[in-house]
């Protein structure tokens, strides 16, 4: 299941609707991205634009991938877009499985992809100047190791 | 009537390839012999001050025909929706 918003998410609550009335699921992972000030205390805002249309499409491609390589048992991808603070969430990933092994590399697996393959965009506001957050060379290392 | 052998496209912009180009979202006909995304690029440099600084540097630019991601080479036939943006930073 994949979720594009500007509200905020309960972790607890996501966790919880996905495994109500399951018990088949031994391992459950959950990461979560925050909005981090990079500047020592000087952003006050976060901008996350996006590509409607694509980044629900592009986020279902990547879960739908992770379900073909890991026995999953249900997966869950929440990206926040618009208006955000530091410490605010950005993002969820949830990976259920059997045992834990599995769990653990999907999440890591949606992430990586995620980071290199959805279509959202950061802008940073520090002060009265803004700028836009230029991707990382090592994001896409990151995800490349998992090409096989 | 529309002339059947121009292309229609829409064009979309985001992050500073939105603010250099000066808008997010245009219905353009693109002239014979512009066959891939890269042709497109080239068309769209000659547009204006804007235009050229978007694409100054393409190798900065990554585009999306019809929502997937493709590569400069990538034809553009049968396209309805080309996206040209920064490479992402979500996460």
């Amino acid at each position: 299941m994949i979720r594009v918003q500007t509200e905020d998410f309960d972790i607890g609550a996501e966790v919880k609707a996905l495994t109500s009335g399951r018990t088949d699921i031994g391992a459950l992972v959950t990461f979560t991205g925050l909005v981090r000030d990079s500047n020592g205390g000087t952003v006050a805002s976060m901008e996350l634009e996006h590509y409607p249309g694509m980044t629900e499409k592009e986020l279902s491609r990547i879960e739908a991938e992770a379900n073909e390589r890991w026995p999953l048992q249900a997966s869950l991808i929440i990206h926040r877009v618009g208006k955000l603070s530091p410490g605010d969430n950005i993002v969820l990933v949830v990976t259920a499985s059997a045992h834990r092994q599995a769990a653990f590399d999907a999440a890591s697996f949606l992430m990586d992809y995620l980071k290199t393959r959805a279509p959202f965009w950061k802008r940073e506001e520090t002060g009265d100047k803004s700028h836009w957050v230029d991707a990382r060379e090592s994001d896409g290392e990151a995800a490349a190791k998992w090409d096989t | 009537m529309p002339d059947v052998s121009s292309k229609q496209m829409k064009l979309l912009y985001f992050a500073w390839v939105r603010e250099r180009v000066g808008c997010g979202a245009e219905d353009v006909e693109l002239p014979e012999g512009v066959a891939t995304v890269s042709d497109v690029v080239g068309w769209l440099k000659g547009r204006g001050p804007g235009f050229a600084e978007a694409f100054a540097r393409p190798e900065l630019v990554r585009a999306a025909v019809d929502k997937v991601h493709v590569k400069p080479a990538a034809s553009i036939d049968g396209a309805r929706e080309i996206a040209f943006f920064p490479p992402v930073t979500g996460g």
